[in-house]
């Protein structure tokens, strides 16, 4: 059931996008993901797409695994997809009844489907290349210059590695729980609502008192390695950008610059 | 239609019978003729592979075949990541083969039409720490929740239950108590009772001992050695411990690697105690005792199972010598 979801999972291999620096990651994925509302025109989301293309050629991650993973959110865009068929006003095209497709609403709802589309697989891209432990490195790093401002940046980060790395734990449980019910004649799969609701308790009471069993353990473990939150820890594998870092910067804003362009200039082949 | 059927069954079991190496299994092979009327699960080069087209992509089980008579006492060894976990969990359907087939009383399992919570409650699986699946608020409640899912009437539940509970030996005054008020064992045994109380043909548990204490686990083997003599069902009891194993069982099948390595009596699996090693496994302590004795010119059998049956051979050994 849940083998299918790729988006937030890591994917081990080596490829140079595995390599680079987690902070190159991710600000190179809100770089992406910010470009995609910059551009507008169908060129522009060509641009896109093939850089998009190109990273995940990079990544070593097999495409057919990527897209598995877009099965995930295909009902969220089908739905966003019809609203947006359905919704926006303009130039009449074809009527059903009181529905009623607009020529600006076709090209709005294709628009935003490749924008969602896009932003999901750049954004899994990077879970997909970086350990949750190194994005978290990153995140801190990142935000370290707002300790001047008193916001508990380690804890964030803590809090944040903990979610993560508990993802595939639980899913994992659940999997497990969800088996060992089946076993004793349990139905998940019923279409009745009123018994697909009724089928998830012998399935969340159990995974709850686990959910906390574990914080239980965790908490005491930490306690017994006395940790006392980020001041004055050192790191066993601290951060440092390398040369090729510096390049995927530098490929980076080339990128985000053509994507500005691309949206300020009015080039009369842009739709 | 039921002709077709019979048929159809008589033709895989005819096949099975060229294919498998039964041979060897001196002691458990069936007559052909009763072959065909017997009861149990059938694996037909089964192969199982995890991640199938990714970067993790792993063979967990490689051709096997296996038979699962109806009462028979059946030990399934192997080492972590030998595959065993996931053969339990092709037996009852909730894995589906990869290539191969299972066959339930001569029925593929995994064919359009075939009732799988009727070959779920035939045969039940008790997975690894069982009291992580209890959830109501009473721990008879818990138990009957198999019995309710086969859509059978409350009292015959409650009936069901009672029995189960009573087979796990678990006392009337815990009926009504919340089964996160156990203790350890005792949550294991309400599980185990879960699983029970849907009156399985063949009942399988995996790692029934994992995380208990020594007393708690010869409690639990006891158990599960006294249920197989009174309800006479078939138990399939994985483990990675001999110790465990070898005084209950009537044979062993030993996992390695994704592959069936041994499938055989105790007695003759573990005269290959050096392979297992092999395999991360270890013969019980008794049979090193007993090679030990007889490499220093003692002249004993080495096939004693139990401490006991080892101090009888060690006695007659030095009777006979002058």
């Amino acid at each position: 059931m849940f083998k299918d979801i790729t988006i937030g999972q890591y994917y081990q291999t080596e490829s140079l996008l595995h390599s680079l620096d987690p902070r190159v990651k991710i600000v190179g994925t809100l770089a992406y993901i910010i470009s995609l509302f910059v551009v507008d025109s169908f060129a522009g989301y060509l641009v896109c797409a093939l850089f998009l293309i190109v990273m995940i050629r990079l990544s070593n991650v097999p495409v057919g695994y990527i897209v598995r993973g877009m099965r995930a959110i295909l009902i969220l865009l089908l739905i966003t997809m019809a609203f947006n068929l359905f919704l926006t006003p303009g130039e009449t095209l074809v009527k059903f009844g009181f529905l009623k497709i607009t020529k600006q609403g076709l090209a709005f709802a294709v628009k935003m489907a490749i924008r969602l589309s896009l932003l999901v697989i750049g954004s899994s891209l990077m879970t997909l290349t970086t350990t949750p432990n190194q994005l978290t490195d990153a995140i801190e790093s990142l935000l370290n210059p707002l300790k001047r401002l008193r916001v508990p940046v380690h804890e964030i980060a803590m809090m944040m590695s903990i979610a993560l790395r508990f993802i595939p734990i639980l899913m994992e449980e659940t999997d497990k729980i969800m088996k060992a019910q089946i076993a004793r004649g349990a139905d998940f799969e019923s279409k009745n609502l009123i018994k697909k609701i009724q089928s998830l308790v012998p399935l969340l009471v159990p995974l709850f008192i686990s959910a906390f069993r574990r914080a239980n353990d965790l908490a005491m473990a930490m306690e017994a390695r006395c940790y006392r939150g980020g001041a004055g820890r050192t790191k066993m594998k601290p951060l440092v950008y390398q040369g090729r870092d510096q390049g995927a910067y530098f490929i980076l804003l080339a990128y985000f610059c053509i994507c500005v362009a691309l949206r300020l200039l009015p080039l009369p082949f842009l739709v | 239609m039921t002709d077709t059927a019979e048929v159809t069954g008589l033709t895989d079991e005819t096949e099975l019978t060229g294919l498998s190496d039964t041979g060897e299994l001196a002691g458990l092979t069936v007559t052909a003729e009763r072959k065909w009327t017997a009861m149990g699960i059938t694996l037909e080069n089964v192969s199982y592979v995890y991640e199938q087209g990714t970067a993790m992509q792993t063979a967990a089980l490689q051709g096997i075949s296996l038979e699962i008579p109806d009462n028979q006492f059946i030990g399934l060894i192997g080492h972590t990541g030998s595959g065993k976990s996931t053969l339990v969990q092709l037996l009852n359907g909730l894995l589906r083969p990869t290539s191969g087939r299972v066959l339930y009383n001569g029925k593929d399992i995994h064919e359009d039409g075939f009732d799988k919570k009727a070959l779920r409650a035939n045969v039940g699986l008790v997975f690894q720490y069982p009291e992580h699946q209890l959830f109501e608020v009473d721990v008879l409640s818990d138990v009957m929740y198999g019995p309710k899912n086969l859509g059978l009437d409350e009292a015959t539940c409650k009936k069901r239950a009672i029995q189960a509970l009573e087979n796990v030996g678990m006392k009337e005054k815990y009926f009504k108590t919340s089964p996160f008020d156990l203790s350890g064992g005792q949550k294991r045994r309400a599980a185990i009772a879960g699983v029970l109380a849907m009156n399985p043909r063949i009942l399988i548990l995996d790692e029934p001992t994992a995380g208990l204490d020594p007393r708690g686990r010869d409690e639990i083997l006891g158990l599960i050695s006294e249920m197989k003599q009174k309800l006479s069902m078939t138990i399939i009891l994985v483990s990675h411990s001999m110790d465990d194993v070898a005084r209950y069982v009537e044979r062993i099948v030993v996992m390695g690697h994704g592959k069936k390595v041994f499938d055989d009596t105790p007695r003759n699996v573990f005269k290959h105690y050096i392979e297992l090693e092999d395999l991360g496994l270890s013969a019980p302590q008794i049979t090193y005792i007993m090679n030990t004795l007889r490499d220093y010119g003692m002249d004993v059998h080495t096939d004693a199972l139990t401490v006991e049956e080892a101090a009888a051979e060690i006695l007659r050994a030095a009777k006979r010598q002058p």
